[in-house]
């Protein structure tokens, strides 16, 4: 299991290196934070928990995500993992937007305001 | 005289005492709750006159509750999300027992009898029984398919001969176990198609359906000739056509079977699928506005009502189920998460978890009776379910 989802991120992760790492670092105005707290907690959270403790999705809290690259968690977000219940969010944010969520997992995720 | 008196007196307060305030005397039938997600609590309901009765809390991550209810419709016990299981006297509106029972819990189901409670866990994977009255566990039934893999349970539901089927995520599998006698439980195996995300068990106990999200096609157990396995029903609905997105995943339950048919969403595809329960056989297929999540039918049968996965939640469609097809479209608020209707169907309610009210709603012309004001409402649980076989 650990070791397909490794292959499987690496590849997407090469497909999506480009596009990802050029990606500028601005962060969402605050009405988006507020948004995409709450597509986090309440949408992410059907799957993963509203407290992101995992649930049919894996645990999204910091000390699991902390051994995984960033870039591979946004290309996750962003497109899905063929083969699991994880679809791609793109229609609803860009990658600025994920790679703050994947910033903000990574160091406890915002309650909900 | 004094005497006399004082033995009036006493016998009026004993009367008195004996008498109490016809308030606090009700029923149970019409009772329910409604999960207040983020809080953590419950709504105490009653749907004779549409009103909230109060609030228990403290009964910790409520993402995922699932609610079944004592045979005398007195407690509900409700599943939270991180494995809480709380027993909720809906009269006193108090907590009689809570206990956490898993580490990531989504549901669990009442036994025939009434005696025993099982939870359904994801973490660690496999079923766990409970004495209905004290809470303290009976039994633990990990759903173990290799050694040392544990896979997550979805799907429980209570059959006739205290037994509980339900399906095995990880390991494409239905299981059957007998708690017949509650401390020596007997587990039967049956493979399933790839991924089953959730189950159903038809109105008489006799049809275990295990919806499947790793292929099109839903397993399916005669549990009255279990011996004959399972087998495979509608299989290739997607017509090898490529999956839309799946936002949530759909639910099922024995609300599915309406006018002689199973009515169950698609996986992937914006459609409900109409199945014939003799035959298994497609007979139809109703698209819908989105992904479904809960295909319900009114209790009659004439119709079926459907709400959607993210992002098209705001939206309820109603079928008519001799025309199959889609005869009311409408939003009841913002992220409609559950519905639930009373025991006969004249009204459904609605929970819109980011509009924070449940609507309740006439299903023969379509028009709002009541709303009522919830914090982020999720699933709604009327006392009618501990009536029934599967719930």
């Amino acid at each position: 299991m650990d070791r397909s989802l490794l292959i499987h991120l690496t590849v997407l992760l090469g497909l999506t290196a480009l596009a990802v790492t050029s990606a500028p670092a601005a962060e969402p105005d605050p009405a988006r934070q507020k948004d995409l707290i709450h597509l986090v907690r309440q949408d992410c959270g059907s799957c993963h928990g509203m407290r992101l403790a995992g649930g049919l999705g894996p645990s999204l809290l910091p000390e699991k995500l902390a051994g995984w690259p960033d870039d591979s968690l946004v290309a996750t977000i962003l497109h899905g993992r063929p083969g699991t219940a994880m679809p791609g969010w793109l229609r609803f944010m860009n990658e600025a937007e994920a790679g703050w969520i994947v910033a903000q997992l990574k160091q406890g995720f915002p309650a909900l305001p | 005289m004094r005497a006399l008196l004082i033995a009036a007196s006493l016998a009026l307060g004993l009367s008195a005492c004996a008498t109490t305030p016809p308030e606090a005397l009700r029923g149970t039938g019409d009772l329910g709750v409604v999960i207040e997600r983020a809080a953590g609590r419950v709504q105490v309901v009653e749907h004779s006159q549409r009103t909230a009765l109060g609030t228990v809390e403290g009964l910790g991550d409520l993402s995922h509750a699932h609610v079944t209810f004592s045979r005398d419709g007195r407690y509900a016990y409700v599943f939270g999300r991180d494995g809480g299981l709380t027993k909720v006297d809906l009269l006193t509106r108090r907590i009689d027992r809570r206990i956490i029972q898993a580490g990531n819990s989504i549901g669990g189901s009442i036994s025939q009898d009434g005696r025993l409670i099982v939870a359904q866990n994801y973490e660690p994977g496999g079923i766990k029984a409970f004495d209905a009255d004290t809470l303290a566990l009976l039994a633990d039934v990990p759903a173990e398919y290799a050694p040392g893999k544990f896979s997550r349970v979805v799907g429980l539901a209570d059959i006739p001969g205290q037994r509980f089927v339900y399906a095995l995520f990880d390991a494409n599998e239905i299981r059957v176990t007998d708690f017949s006698d509650p401390r020596k439980p007997v587990t039967t195996r049956y493979p399933a198609g790839k991924q089953p995300y959730d189950g159903l068990v038809t109105p008489d106990g006799r049809w275990f359906l295990a919806g499947l999200f790793g292929e099109d096609g839903i397993s399916l157990l005669d549990l009255w000739q279990p011996e004959a396995g399972s087998r495979k029903v509608l299989a290739g609905y997607g017509r090898g056509e490529e999956k839309l997105p799946v936002f949530k995943m759909p639910h099922l339950r024995g609300w599915s079977m309406a006018a002689g048919q199973a009515w169950l969403p698609a996986i992937g595809r914006h459609e409900v699928l109409v199945a014939d329960a003799r035959s298994w056989q497609e007979v139809a297929r109703v698209p819908v506005k989105g992904q479904p999540v809960f295909v319900m039918a009114r209790p009659d049968g004439r119709q079926v009502w459907v709400n959607f996965a993210f992002p098209d939640n705001e939206w309820v469609q109603v079928i008519d189920t001799v025309e199959k097809r889609v005869v009311h479209t409408f939003s009841p608020g913002k992220a409609v998460l559950h519905m639930e209707f009373t025991p006969r169907g004249e009204e459904v309610w609605l929970s819109a978890r980011d509009s924070n009210r449940v609507t309740v709603v006439d299903t023969a012309r379509f028009s709002v009776r009541r709303e009522l004001a919830v914090d982020a409402p999720s699933g709604i649980f009327f006392t009618s379910r501990g009536q029934r076989i599967g719930f």
